[in-house]
């Protein structure tokens, strides 16, 4: 089995999680760089998984399998495919930048580093799990650092911290409620029809579930996942806990958790509940496309920076439903890139607002402007992920949507074409936002203001490299993406009854 | 033996004794009381217990076996009841019930 | 020619070093912007030489592609594509661009924002090459945007004006209202042909009735030409491109008269297969040509501001182009494209000249003489001024008469008549411009000055190619006709008529602005003329509250309806959610009375309870009793 790569790049941070417990309190820079540690082995580590990992031969692959509960087939069970590699990748990328976009905390640094760390742990493990009772194990060790750390370091702007963070942790833990019903009544049909137990992903996709009962079930999953990807209607905790939370966590929120959703809807729902997806895709489609749209609508009267980022993540979870939505290879490659894409993209907009924040005291964009001549490289990091947001070609963005866009546009024809008019929105918002922000007359209670330097340029280095790098050469992402996702489409294929196979033009 | 006292006796017997003591723990105000009706409802259930084993087992003890039990379980009971409301007379000078009322919402 | 592919490169590579090295040193990052593009000039011409001396390349592209990501069902690559028009447009682009950067050491000397302002005009003219050598659809989509953006950063150089910031944003949100059609119909190729490439789908396009039916095509054909109707500024997505004079002068002759607006020609020339197949396609182009053409010239009569006027004066003259295009003539289309893009240039970095030495007054009503004092600037103007007008042998009239010659034979009699009024209305407001600008009395309150060597150098190389550009283009010498058409080149024969009323409506166009502007010296036949007809001159003064209409729509429809999501979303869906916490809540509430603490209450309540099981399990049959009790068997 070799080196057990995988667990060693769950461990780092939980290591450095363990150092900090041990360290006096006040040592405050201290902390901060032992949390930069654990977070640099991980994406460290993970950087050489996603080069190491072998696209051609495809799978699972880093696979370590230890077996846990035998009675209920539950298995230590770690392995990377196309289709988590990227989102490993991401987490520890903005799981790094997270460390540094929070480097002017103050008060209980200590406790917020530890927090931080465990939820970046707990995160990974959701991608890297290859067992469905280990992936819920790790996303409820998400859900409480993020209640913790919204109540204690939030700000309460429109609504209170408190009111954020409940809502936050209530909707969450109402999705991981229908999830858990829909994982144990999955498991226990499995075990009627093969006889032995077994919670890992593939193990149940081998499974021939009947189709009234995959209708059912994918509708409790698409329930718990969409909640989770902040689906229309389910997406109103979305904008008020990012405004709410502190500027690390909303980093980690829209990043990556959310990024649980989408990844849990293909690697468990649509991959044990074939025919269930075939017969809610047009659903799913539907919820999409009015995410989209709606929520860019809804982007468009915000005068809270966060709250604009807020719902644009929104929007842009509905071009990742509506890509899952088209069940074929475009589209749900397309759904996984613009996963990524909208991550690093999320990620850096809210590290640039949160220090937008900390240095002008406000995110209400009346109060703003000018500020692209008092803080210059500040404005340069939010320019890029405005430009990013609104799809812009030569950013990791676009050929995400326009994959995205092909596959749906396929599929669904004129329901995708609203979809696509979201652009024009999402251009309208975002440049708004950043025109009365950072351009027009400067104003002098700015003018003392630092621009940022040092471990604060961390984020815009990282998140901002890999904007362009993804977007010049999308083949980085989309070889491994496809690597994953073609198997699983195959894998569907094969499980679909015939009368409802899928695919074919319009 | 006593003639013509047959199991219905001891039914009613234990019946209008429970009865008894369930209308007085219900509404009797001193908690000295209404510790006492429990005990006649306690004793009502051990007639009820001896009457059915003669009755109905009469090879047996099963029935006084519980008795006994009861009577032990309650003897404690009552050490700890009376204990408790010593403590809140204490605190309270009371020993009414509707004083006793800090469990309320 | 094998190396043309670094030629957007160039650039590129000027635009990395300006931002990350030399960004401290404004006099070093010129030097860098301009070095490389001079030698993407270099590159460029060679390029083009080697073109245009291998009649191969009459029929025959240079391609060469690259896979740059795919997956099952989609694959793209990126390439470069190399025939004459390609060749001839990076030949033009980098030209104008090496003279437009030159000309800025001078035009932005001691702005704070020189350095940027050069990475900026790089990366432009990288991402503009990049356009023109395109070989894929989507590869164009990608410089077409990029292309979009540097226009928006110039077009905001100076953030700290409301009115750049807005102006910035306009133009971009504008271009991209026009580009979501354009990837609309990007999408419907890449579905029905399964592919972007250039090459490919202009050998599948003729036999498109295989894959799909002829109203699919046409919605195809007017989804891609919404595109370039935005960045091409045609009718009705004019609006952005008068405003985007707010940016720096030498942007304007650059991006917005130059290079990237005709970028939109371009991409309807490179995609003349598709338009052709389709009939009523070409006529939506060339009405749309010939109205936009029109419709600006009328604007530009009563406009002030000189970049303004000329500003729509190229909203006209690219409607020129599309026209060409519309009637099927990519090479009076590419002929107008060329000469266009050097008198235009020339015209607006004269009036650059002009603003850099009168501090920025931009009405030209409060200029005048300025001839006298800026004798180059001036006389370079008027060059230009003769070769938008049309007098032989400058070069515009070459192009426009192969335009209105092309739109004659095809038998488009009005869009003729329109585009021959447009002659003579081009004539007759630019040369307003240069009679009250340039010459009559001085304005006394007016100290204008010749501009530096670096401004004025550039003005009369473009003077030359005003003057010259035509002539490769002539019914004597039709070097051009043989090298760029689409399908097969075309000759018309000299049409004297036409060369005689054309020549001729611009005379008269000219005659009349000098009656009215020059001659008449307190101008008051001009004045009242426009006093006679009150309303209309309104109308048109106002640009026929076009730009109140977008705005309006903005305002009250767009921002209405996002007010009345956001409302929603609070009120009715958070409403909801809220009102689920709030129910639970108050169940809660209500609930914990019972609670009243009262041992008595609970004891009798528990009684009650056992007697109501008792009776019910004593009423029903004995196997649920056995089930409630726990099955005792």
């Amino acid at each position: 089995m070799g080196f057990p790569v995988l667990t060693a790049c769950l461990l780092a941070p939980l290591a450095a999680a363990l150092i900090l417990v041990f360290l006096p309190k006040d040592e405050d820079k201290l902390h901060k760089w032992v949390a930069a540690a654990g977070t640099f082995v991980s994406l460290a580590i993970s950087l050489y998984v996603y080069f190491a990992y072998n696209k051609e031969l495809g799978g699972l692959q880093f696979v370590e399998r230890v077996p846990w509960i035998k009675d209920l087939g539950v298995t230590y069970f770690m392995g990377v495919d196309g289709l988590s590699l990227p989102m490993l990748l991401l987490t520890n990328l903005i799981g790094f930048s997270a460390v540094f976009a929070s480097w002017n905390i103050k008060n209980r640094t200590k406790e917020f580093f530890v927090l931080l760390l465990i939820l970046i742990a707990g995160v990974m493990g959701t991608f890297i799990a290859q067992d469905v009772f280990i992936f819920l194990l790790f996303y409820e060790v998400v859900v409480i650092p993020i209640y913790l750390m919204v109540i204690i370091w939030g700000s309460s702007k429109r609504v209170t911290k408190e009111y954020a963070g409940m809502k936050l942790t209530i909707y969450l833990l109402i999705g991981s409620a229908f999830l858990l019903a829909a994982v144990i009544a999955t498991f226990v049909k499995s075990v009627q029809i093969t006889g032995t137990p077994d919670m890992s992903f593939k193990g149940l996709g081998q499974v021939a579930f009947p189709e009234q009962f995959q209708i059912y079930m994918f509708l409790l999953m698409l329930i718990g996942f969409g909640s989770l990807l902040s689906m229309w209607p389910f997406h109103s905790w979305s904008p008020d806990g990012y405004a709410g939370a502190p500027t690390a966590v909303s980093m980690i929120h829209a990043g990556i958790l959310k990024k649980i959703g989408g990844y849990g809807l293909i690697r468990f729902a649509v991959y044990v509940m074939p025919a269930g997806a075939a017969y809610w895709a047009p659903f799913i489609a539907v919820l999409g496309v009015i995410g989209c749209a709606y929520a860019a609508m809804g982007a468009l009267a915000q005068k809270d920076l966060k709250y604009v980022v807020g719902y644009s993540s929104v929007s842009h979870m509905g071009y990742v439903l509506l890509g899952v939505a088209a069940l074929s290879v475009v589209g749900i490659n397309g759904a996984v890139a613009n996963m990524f894409a909208h991550g690093v993209m999320a990620a850096l907009f809210f590290s640039m607002i949160g220090f937008i924040y900390e240095k002008t005291h406000t995110r209400w964009i009346p109060d703003l402007g000018g500020l692209a001549r008092q803080v210059p490289r500040l404005a340069v990091g939010f320019m890029m992920a405005a430009m990013a947001s609104l799809g812009l070609p030569g950013l990791v963005s676009f050929i995400p949507e326009f994959t995205i866009f092909v596959g749906s546009f396929e599929r669904f024809g004129l329901l995708a074409v609203v979809a696509i008019a979201g652009i024009i929105i999402t251009a309208l918002y975002v440049l708004r936002a950043g025109a009365n922000t950072l351009f027009g007359p400067p104003r002098e209670e700015y003018n003392h203001l630092k621009d940022i330097q040092g471990p604060e340029m961390v984020p815009l280095v990282v998140l901002g490299t890999v904007l362009v790098v993804g977007g010049l050469l999308p083949a980085l992402l989309f070889d491994v993406i496809n690597s994953g996702v073609e198997p699983i489409m195959a894998h569907i294929a094969d499980y679909l009854p015939a009368a409802v196979q899928i695919g074919g033009k319009y | 033996m006593l003639m013509g006292v047959s199991a219905v006796h001891f039914v009613l017997l234990s019946a209008a004794l429970f009865g008894i003591g369930l209308f007085g723990a219900l509404v009797k105000k001193n908690a000295i009381s209404v510790l006492i009706c429990i005990e006649l409802m306690l004793n009502a259930v051990n007639i009820n217990l001896v009457a059915f084993n003669k009755y109905v087992t009469p090879g047996t003890f099963i029935g006084q076996l519980f008795a006994i039990f009861i009577i032990t379980v309650a003897a404690a009971e009552v050490g700890v009841a009376l204990a408790i409301i010593i403590a809140i007379f204490r605190h309270r000078l009371s020993v009414n019930l509707d004083d006793f009322d800090w469990l309320k919402w | 020619m094998h190396h043309a592919w670094l030629v957007p490169l160039l650039p590129a590579l000027s635009f990395l070093v300006i931002v990350f090295i030399t960004r401290p040193r404004p006099k070093l990052s010129a030097a860098v912007s301009i070095a490389c593009m001079l030698g993407s000039f270099a590159l460029a011409a060679l390029a083009a030489y080697g073109v245009f001396t291998d009649n191969h390349f009459q029929h025959r592209p240079l391609i060469y592609d690259v896979h740059w990501f795919g997956m099952q069902g989609l694959n793209v690559d990126v390439g470069i594509y190399l025939d004459p028009s390609s060749a001839m447009m990076i030949f033009m682009v980098t030209m104008v661009a090496s003279l437009v950067q030159i000309y800025s050491t001078g035009y932005m000397k001691g702005d704070p924002g020189y350095p940027v302002f050069f990475s900026y005009l790089s990366l432009f003219a990288a991402a503009m090459l990049g356009l023109i050598l395109s070989s894929n659809l989507l590869q164009m989509f990608i410089f077409w945007e990029l292309v979009g953006l540097c226009s928006y950063l110039l077009i905001g150089f100076y953030s700290h004006k409301i009115s750049a910031r807005e102006a910035a944003k306009k133009a971009f949100i504008t271009c991209r209202v026009a580009d979501f059609a354009l990837l609309l119909g990007m999408l419907a190729i890449q579905i029905i042909f399964g592919t972007l490439n250039l090459d490919e789908l202009s050998e599948i396009m003729p036999h498109f009735e295989n894959y799909t039916t002829a109203g699919m095509m046409t919605l195809i054909a007017v989804l891609v030409f919404i595109g370039p109707v935005g960045k091409s500024g045609q009718f009705p997505l004019h609006v952005w491109l008068p405003d985007a004079m707010e940016g720096p002068t030498p942007v304007s002759a650059l991006i917005h008269a130059a290079t990237m607006v005709v970028a939109g020609v371009y991409l309807v020339g490179r995609t003349m297969f598709l338009f052709t197949e389709v009939e009523p396609a070409m006529h939506l182009v060339a009405v749309t040509g010939a109205f936009t053409a029109f419709f600006a010239a009328t604007i530009a009569i009563t406009q002030r501001e000189i970049k303004r006027i000329l500003a729509y004066s190229t909203v006209s003259q690219l409607g020129y182009m599309m026209l060409a295009l519309g009637v099927g003539s990519l090479t009076a289309s590419f002929f107008h494209l060329w000469t266009h893009a050097f008198f235009k240039a020339l015209m607006f970095l004269g009036a650059g000249s002009v603003l850099h030495a009168l501090h920025h007054k931009a009405d030209v009503w409060e200029m005048g003489g300025l001839i006298k004092k800026m004798p180059v600037t001036g006389w370079t103007f008027v060059v230009g001024g003769l070769a938008i007008a049309g007098i032989p042998p400058f070069a515009g009239f070459w192009s426009k008469d192969e335009i209105l010659l092309a739109t004659f034979l095809e038998g488009h009699y009005v869009l003729f008549a329109l585009a021959s009024c447009t002659a003579f209305l081009t004539a007759f407001y630019i040369w307003r411009m240069i009679f009250l600008a340039f010459f009559g009395a001085e304005k006394p309150e007016n100290h204008p000055h010749e501009s530096p060597g670096s401004m004025t150098g550039p003005l009369l190389v473009l003077a030359v190619m005003a003057t010259a550009a035509g002539l490769i283009g002539t019914p004597g010498n039709p070097l051009w006709q043989n090298w760029i058409f689409f399908g097969h080149p075309h000759h018309g024969e000299p049409n004297i008529p036409i060369m005689l009323i054309s020549t001729a409506l611009a005379a008269a166009g000219i005659g009349l602005a000098y009656l009215l502007y020059l001659k008449d010296k307190d101008k008051a036949n001009a004045r009242a003329l426009a006093g006679m007809f009150r309303p209309v001159y309104k109308l048109i003064y106002n640009k026929y509250y076009v730009d109140e209409l977008y705005l309006w729509f903005n305002r009250k429809i767009v921002d209405g309806s996002a007010r009345m999501t956001y409302l929603f979303d609070i009120y009715v869906v958070d409403g909801i959610v809220n009102g689920v916490g709030a129910v639970t809540k108050g169940l809660g509430q209500n609930l914990r009375c019972v609670q009243t603490g009262k041992m008595q209450t609970y004891a009798l309540v528990f009684f009650l309870a056992v007697l109501v099981i008792t009776v019910a399990l004593a009423f029903t049959d004995s196997s649920s009793t056995a089930l409630v009790m726990g099955g005792a068997k």
